[in-house]
Formats: C-alpha cells, structure tokens, sequence
C-alpha cells in the first residue's frame, strides 16, 4: 500500500539546512496498523506530513497503492489527498462554525456529491463512531474524545485506502485515549490500513508493528503482540 | 462556479460571520451611496444652473420669418414671408433627432377678462411641447394637451401674473375668462424663470387661436430643441447641421433665395451657451471623479477586510485543503463571498440612494439645486461596477488563500 525508498527531507532555516529525513525504507501492507516512534524531532511528523501529500521529500521514491507520488501539482496533490487519504490531527482540525455532520460531511463536497447523499454518509459514520446523536452539536460542544471522533469519522467519510493519525491522543486523557485507540483497532480489524504517530509506548502497543526513529533513520521496525485497548477501558 | 453548493458554503460562512460581513457591506453601501448622491446633486445642480441662467431651453432653435431682400427666381425682394402648418410639417420632415417641437401663433396685445377685472395680454396659440421651449413650469393644473389641439378647446394657461391681476387671492382653475368676446376655461397657471414680463402671457391651443383669431392656417415662428448632449462641441456641431437643413427646405419651398439672410431668420440659443456648457460638464466630471474615488475606498476596504477574512480562516483552508479543495475552489470560495457582500451591499446602497433622490428630490428647489436625480442607465452601470469591483476587490485575497500551504497551515503551534 505504502513503499517508500531511500527518502531525504531537510529544512532550509536561513543559511543552514537540517537535515531532518535521512535515507527512510519503509513498506506498509494493506490491512497493517503501524505506530511510528521517536523522541521529539527526530522527524515522525515530518515523515507523515510526506507520507499524507501534505509535504515533498527531496529525494527518494514514494509510491501509494502503486501510484508514484512525485511532482504533483496543487490540484493533483488535491486530489489524492481526497481520494486516498484520511487524516487524524492531534488538535482535532475540525472547522469549528459547522455542525459535527458538516465537518465530517466536507470531504464527500469536494468529491462533488450531492447535499443528500453527504449527509446521509456522513449521518452513518457519525453512527459508527457513536456519535449519531451529537450531529447537529459545534466542536465547540463537544469533548476532546468526541471531537476525536468526529475527526476520524471525517477522516473515514471519504472512504481512504490510508488513515493517517499525528499523535491522535496527545490531547486526550488515558482513559479517552484508550476508547479512541480501541474505535481505532475495530476500524483496522475492519481491513482500514492506519499509520499512527505516537511517542507514548502504551498507544504504540496497541498497533501490530512499531517502527522506531531516531535522527531521521529508522533504528528499529518490529511487529507487536496486540494489546486490545478496550481491555484496558 | 457558481453552483448552488457554492451558494449554501457561502451563505453559511457569512451567516457564522455576521458582523464582519455585516462591516464590510457597510462601507461598500456607503461608497456607492454616495457616488450616487453626488451624481444626483450633480444633476441637479445642472438642473438648477440651467434654470438660472436660461428662461428658455438653453439648447433652443427658433425660426422666425422676415423680409427677402434678394430677387430669386422673378420674384422682387422686399417679399414679406409667412409661414403656415405645412412649413412646420416641411421643416419637421427628415429629422429623426427632436427632443421638443412647437409651432405658435401670437396676437401681440388683447383685453381679457374676469369679472370686473381685466388687462392686456399677449396670447399665444402653442402646442404642448412649448411648456418646455419656454421653460415654463406648471404651478397649478396643466399645460395645453394634444386633446386641447385636436378638439380646438377654448382651454387657456394663464401666466401667474395675469392670475395676480384678474383672479387676486381666488382660485383660477376651471373659471372662465373671456377672450375677444369667447370664454375660455382655465386649465393651468405657469411661472417662468423670465419673470413677470413673461408671466403676463396666455397660452391657448394654436389651432384654437387660428380659428378664433381666422389665421387660417398661418403660424408665426417654430421652436424646436435637440436631444443634450454633454460634448459642447458635437452638441453645437449636431444643432448647426439641424438648422442648415432646416433653412434648405424652407427657402427651397418659399422661394428664397440662398443666399438671402434676412428671408428667414433662424437663431440658435446654443451658441450663447458654451460657458454653460463647460461648467456643466467640469461639474459632472468633478462629481464622477469624487464619486469614483469614494468607491475605490470601499473597494479597497472591502479587498482590505477579506485578506484579513483569508488570513483569520488560513486554518481552515488548510484543513479544507487537507481534505482535498483544490486551489481553485479556494479562489472561487473567496471571490464569491466577496462578489456577492459587495454586489449585494452595493445595490443596498444604491436602493437607499436611489429611493432618497426619488422621494426627496422633487421637493428640493434652491436656487442653485433643482429636482437632483440620477438615470436609470447610470444606476445599471454602478451595478455593474459593483460586481466588476467585488472581483477586484476578492482578487488578492483569494490568491493569497489559494497559495497557502496545508503543512504551514495545519502546524501546532
Ligand atoms: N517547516 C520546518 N522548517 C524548519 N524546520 C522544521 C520544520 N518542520 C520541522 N522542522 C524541524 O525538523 C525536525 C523534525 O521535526 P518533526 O516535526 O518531524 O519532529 P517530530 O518527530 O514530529 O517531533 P514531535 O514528537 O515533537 O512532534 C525538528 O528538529 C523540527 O524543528
Ligand atoms: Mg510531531
């Protein structure tokens, strides 16, 4: 689904480039749930933000579900980004003058479907994520966790064939963060492919393989004994 | 672009937004508001000026018979010419611009009376569009009609001086007074920026007046204006070309000689109006110009307030970009908010200013004001301004939406 070859990414900062991604190989299979470690800055954003279209490495190859992703213009970039992706935001990004159901509703506008059919997907992701009841609720009605899950209804709306999360719980409490990680896993057990970024060792458990950064190389890629998050609900 | 899906984001984001939107409408309605007013108390003050210096249309050209003093074609000069209705017909024929047209007939001096009162007064047998050769204004009732000239009424617009000095303090209108032993009703009362010389006037049908006063079918003079035009120069070029056409056909038909200047003497009030018209065009320009500039403010404010709308939402074009709007729909999105506040606020003050001018606008009457309104076509074009300006104005903010960067946008700060 996701094959990544030799891939380098530095940031100009006046003079001076740091060099941030340092040669990444990297293969996600469909159906994995992956988590992404690493201490601050050593570049699992960075590699994500690659990985989601939101941003270009310098070098190296990226291919999506067989596509090569290099060079694309802003509205090609669009594009994929709606077809293929879905994004999980550690702050939510929700736009906070519409509903629940709008919010999760906009991708499915720019695929160009109608007002009804919209709402009626995006009333049933609601459903999925158990939020049917708050779909007329703001953001700023909502909790952290329902925010979350607001956001990964969104994310899903738009029927990706990657979920891409950047530390989906960093602003959520543990308990929250182990009911978000347990919809998470019902989503993956479903087939959904999940690239999680995390650098808490307790969320990363509850993913399959645990890929380990450290100064922009990967140190460590191993597969995990799933801990089942509602277990521990 | 302009899909109803469109219209519902829009409607939706202003709706969350009420305030700024409701600011931004303000200063474009007040910029065309104002362009507006001024364009009205423009003309108006064209009005007024013209009022002030004109007793008669200041465009007006009056052709009066005279004397030939050439031979032409065996006939001896010294020829007294008259004219009748077939000149007026002739000199008519073949023009397609005339704005106001009248033939008269006059008796210099005649006794008229009511009741015990009675004076001298000159009568004029006209048609109705010498109200407006003469710049005569109806204060009561109305001016002779078409009815009045075709069924020969004895139907009589008396100037207000000869209603001071027969009817005094009475009311005038349907009494009748008598006229070289006739009675003629009392249909209106004019006044005229002449003054009481030309207010000690009467104005009967001239059909009448040929009847009762057996002139046959003889007229005495013929007035005519032209369409205004803003240019002096066409304007004096468009009525010299009137004029000489109409003198051909007159001494081709009344056999004068063409070279003979004092068969028919043609004077064209335009001539005299060259200062008038320059002033009045300085004035117009000087209008559009502030008007104009008034706009541009707005414009500049509302271009000024949707780049802080861009910057205020950058995040939410990111997200909106992180779920797949396309730059372009970025641009749409942002040029159609600021299209339609601007268009819609703009044709809110230009309602505003329009219904104003409309309804205060024939109340105002100062000297150098007079009835200040603003043409259907002018009102259309601001329209048109409007929604031009609201693409300028959304332009730049759209671009700079369009080019932000999801990534920069969506950081954590
Ligand atoms: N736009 C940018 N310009 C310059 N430097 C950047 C930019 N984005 C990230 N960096 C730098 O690149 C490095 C990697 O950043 P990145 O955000 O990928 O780290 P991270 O692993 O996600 O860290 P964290 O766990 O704190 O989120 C950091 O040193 C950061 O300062
Ligand atoms: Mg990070």
């Amino acid at each position: 689904m996701i094959d990544i070859k030799d891939l380098h990414k530095s940031y100009k900062i006046g003079k001076n480039s740091l060099h941030v991604l340092k040669g990444i190989n990297f293969n996600v299979k469909e159906g994995e749930l992956v988590s992404i470690m690493g201490s601050s800055g050593s570049g699992k954003s960075t590699l994500l933000n690659i990985l989601g279209i939101l941003d270009e490495a310098d070098s190296g190859s990226y291919h999506l579900d067989g596509v090569p992703i290099k060079n694309l213009n802003e509205r090609i970039a669009a594009n994929y980004r709606n077809k293929f992706l879905g994004f999980i935001f550690q702050s939510f990004n929700l736009i906070n003058y519409k509903s629940a159901l709008d919010n999760v509703a906009l991708p499915l506008y720019y695929q160009g479907i109608s007002r009804g059919e919209r709402n009626d997907r995006a009333m049933s992701y609601l459903e999925k994520v158990g939020l049917a009841e708050w779909a007329e609720h703001k953001p700023n009605e909502l909790s952290g966790g329902q925010k979350q899950r607001v956001a990964i209804a969104r994310a899903l709306a738009s029927h990706p064939k990657v979920l891409l999360a950047d530390e989906l719980t960093g602003a959520l409490d543990t308990k929250t963060s182990y009911e978000i990680m347990d919809l998470i896993q019902q989503i993956n057990d479903e087939g959904k492919t999940i690239l999680v970024v995390t650098h808490e060792e307790d969320i990363a458990q509850m993913t399959k393989r645990i890929v380990h950064l450290k100064d922009g190389v990967i140190i460590k890629d191993e597969k995990v004994e799933q801990v089942r998050a509602l277990e521990h609900v | 672009m302009f899909s109803l899906e469109r219209w519902q984001e829009i409607f939706e984001t202003i709706s969350k937004n009420k305030l700024r939107t409701f600011l931004t409408g303000v200063s474009v309605a007040s910029g065309i508001f104002i362009l507006i007013i001024l364009l009205g108390v423009s003309e108006g003050m064209q009005n007024g000026i013209e009022k002030q210096f004109q007793n008669d249309a200041s465009n007006i050209i009056n052709i009066y018979p005279g004397t030939t003093t050439l031979e032409y074609k065996g006939l001896n000069p010294g020829r007294r010419i008259q004219f009748t209705n077939e000149d007026y017909e002739l000199a008519l024929s073949g023009k397609e611009k005339v704005e106001y047209k009248s033939a008269d007939y006059q008796i210099w001096s005649r006794l008229i009376s009511y009741k015990k009162e009675f004076g001298s007064y000159r009568i004029q047998g006209v048609m109705p569009d010498f109200q407006y050769l003469e710049n005569a204004s109806i204060i009561e009732g109305r001016y002779i009609n078409e009815t009045d000239l075709n069924q020969l009424e004895k139907h009589i617009v008396i100037g207000n001086r000869v209603k001071k000095d027969l009817f005094k303090d009475e009311s005038s209108l349907g009494k009748y007074v008598s006229l070289g032993g006739l009675n003629f009703k009392v249909v209106g009362v004019y006044t005229d920026p002449g003054g009481d010389r030309e207010e000690a006037r009467v104005y009967i049908p001239i059909t009448t007046a040929q009847v009762v006063f057996g002139a046959g079918n003889n007229i005495r003079s013929m007035g005519f204006t032209l369409p205004k035009i803003d240019n002096y120069d066409e304007a004096l070029a468009e009525s010299n070309q009137f004029t000489a056409e109409i003198e051909r056909q007159l001494k081709a038909k009344l056999l004068v000689n063409p070279l003979d200047t004092s068969g028919i003497y043609i004077s064209n009030n335009i001539e005299n109006t060259k200062e008038i018209y320059l002033l009045i065009s300085s004035m117009k320009l000087f209008f559009w110009f502030v008007g104009i500039a008034t706009l541009l403010a707005g414009i500049i404010g509302v271009s000024n307030i949707m780049l802080i709308i861009v910057k205020e939402r950058t995040k939410e074009i990111g997200i909106r970009k992180a779920l797949g709007a396309k730059p372009m729909s970025i641009v749409g999105m942002v040029l159609h908010e600021s299209i339609f506040v601007t268009a819609f606020s703009g044709i809110m003050g230009l309602i505003f200013a329009l219904g104003l001018l409309e309804f205060f606008g024939p109340m105002i009457e100062l000297d150098f004001l007079v009835n200040p309104s603003v043409n259907f076509n002018i009102a259309l074009s601001t329209v048109i301004i409007l929604i031009v300006a609201g693409a300028i104005a959304g332009f730049f903010p759209a671009w700079r939406g369009a080019k932000i960067k999801p990534i920069d946008a969506l950081r954590d700060e």
